[in-house]
């Protein structure tokens, strides 16, 4: 099952991986010169800050499959999978920050208001907050200092995925069907994962049977 | 759309009425689609004329009353009102109308109603937000006012848009405009109007009662737990930089005419 993970000349490997930071942040880009030439309908403000909470979704489900794929499909893009962490929280930033400067025009009282009363912000806002560390120790000293701790602080990445699909759900009057799909995508990776390590030593006992029935 | 011939009213806001452009993009209008831009693009199979509206329960004199014939029998009134959705974003809209106290006139409604219900068209075949497996509301879309309420002056049933006839997406052929309440209470489409002494039922207040309420009128004391209804985002006016919230008014703004209808009320209960 291996054939469909493509597997580029080592020398291209690094380009491969700065063209997804550029190809990742291009619908940002485009949207945002949409926005600002007058060209994103009647109410700006509101799309771009949708948009880019879309999108943060988005690679925050393609960071999530990463292993499976593997798992599954023997996808193995692991070496994307920084990348792809860093553009869901670049992409949290900017939701984050069109929300402060554009939609709250920097009020922020009316932001801490926000923040303190209602559970749909704070979820987004708890999210965006636990990204942070994650951000911030993405790089390999901190992967060397830190060791096996390192592991166990990334597996902070489900508390944000369970905490960004409540906010996503709670972001409208009602969810519409893209909404359950993207939501339903979450739960299901959450799931794996906490799944994995049960099916994982299932099958580490089962070779040790083996091995035990052939060695008799 | 086709031209209407309007005469003026009092009723104009001294503010910059938005572009037809934008009223017609930009809507909340489910039977079409969740997306705002969805009843612009997804009614154009919708047939407005000929209508009826039935008018029936607690009146001396029910009927089925053709659109057509009301806009004749009735001056059309263009009155340019703000418009607050619920969502906290706002317009100003030069409607063109006729008081809905005229239509309930023309029925006399007994002395026991005290409430009127409305109710909205199903039209699967027309409508693509009525079809298929996803349905994002129990149809037909209801709506309902106390009767002080459906007969104060500012209550309108708009015909037109800008001098012209309703685009389908905003609610065509005949709607309902209730200016110090939240936009959904503007049921669109109107097919029935029934008069009763129960409190009618509201689709938003049936979809999640928590968030919305029957009387929905616009309150910058009274968040939406979801988000704070203190400002609003004035659409059309800001572009992307530069865009300033406005405040939220009471009553949006109509205060002086509508306030003493709910006078000894608690708005925070009866939201």
């Amino acid at each position: 099952m291996a054939g469909l993970s493509f597997s580029l000349p080592k020398r291209w490997q690094s380009a491969s991986i700065w063209a997804l930071y550029v190809v990742g942040l291009l619908p940002a880009v485009w949207t945002f010169y949409l926005g600002a030439t007058d060209q994103l309908g009647a109410d700006p403000v509101k799309t771009f800050e949708l948009f880019l909470g879309l999108w943060t979704i988005r690679f925050l489900i393609l960071t999530l499959a990463v292993s499976p794929a593997r798992d599954f499909f023997g996808w193995n893009y692991l070496r994307y999978r920084r990348a792809l962490g860093l553009l869901t929280f670049y992409y949290a930033l900017m939701h984050f920050t069109v929300y402060m400067v554009l939609d709250q025009a920097l009020d922020l009282s009316a932001v801490l208001d926000d923040v303190l009363k209602r559970p749909f912000i704070m979820f987004g806002m708890g999210a965006l907050a636990l990204l942070v560390p994650l951000a911030v120790t993405s790089n390999n000293f901190s992967i060397r200092r830190l060791g096996p701790n390192w592991v166990r602080l990334h597996r902070l990445v489900y508390i944000v995925a369970a905490a960004g699909a409540v906010h996503f759900a709670l972001s409208t009057k009602i969810l519409d069907l893209e909404q359950y799909i993207y939501v339903g995508l979450i739960i299901l990776l959450i799931l794996y994962r906490s799944w994995r390590p049960i099916a994982r030593s299932r099958k580490r006992g089962q070779g040790r049977q083996r091995s035990a029935t052939a060695a008799v | 759309a086709a031209a209407l011939s309007v005469i003026e009213s009092k009723y104009k806001v001294d503010e910059k009425a938005t572009s037809l452009k934008d009223i017609t993009t930009y809507n909340n209008f489910y039977e079409f689609g969740l997306d705002k831009g969805d009843p612009a693009a997804l009614s154009g199979n919708f047939k407005p004329l000929p209508w009826t509206i039935k008018v029936d329960g607690m009146v001396n004199k029910p009927g089925t009353f053709d659109v057509e014939a009301l806009m004749k029998e009735f001056p059309i009134e263009n009155r340019t009102y703000r418009m607050r959705c619920v969502e906290a974003w706002s317009m100003v809209i030069p409607w063109d109308g006729f008081p809905l106290a005229s239509l309930l006139d023309k029925v006399e409604p007994l002395g026991s109603a005290k409430y009127v219900a409305f109710e909205t068209v199903v039209r699967p075949d027309e409508m693509p937000g009525q079809k298929g497996i996803f349905q994002s509301l129990d149809w037909p879309y209801v709506e309902g006012l106390r009767l002080d309420e459906a007969r104060h002056p500012l209550t309108l049933l708009a015909v037109g848009l800008y001098g012209q006839t309703l685009p389908n997406q905003n609610g065509a052929p005949i709607r309902l405009v209730v200016p110090w309440k939240y936009g959904f209470k503007g049921i669109k489409s109107i097919v029935r109007i029934t008069l009763t002494d129960k409190e009618p039922k509201n689709t938003w207040q049936v979809t999640n009662s928590q968030e919305y309420g029957f009387y929905a009128n616009v309150n910058p004391e009274v968040d939406h737990p979801r988000w704070s209804q203190a400002s609003e985002r004035r659409i059309g006016e800001s572009g992307f930089f530069g865009a300033s919230r406005h405040p939220t008014l009471p009553f949006n703004g109509y205060a002086d005419e509508v306030a003493s209808l709910y006078s000894g009320m608690d708005l925070r209960k009866n939201f």
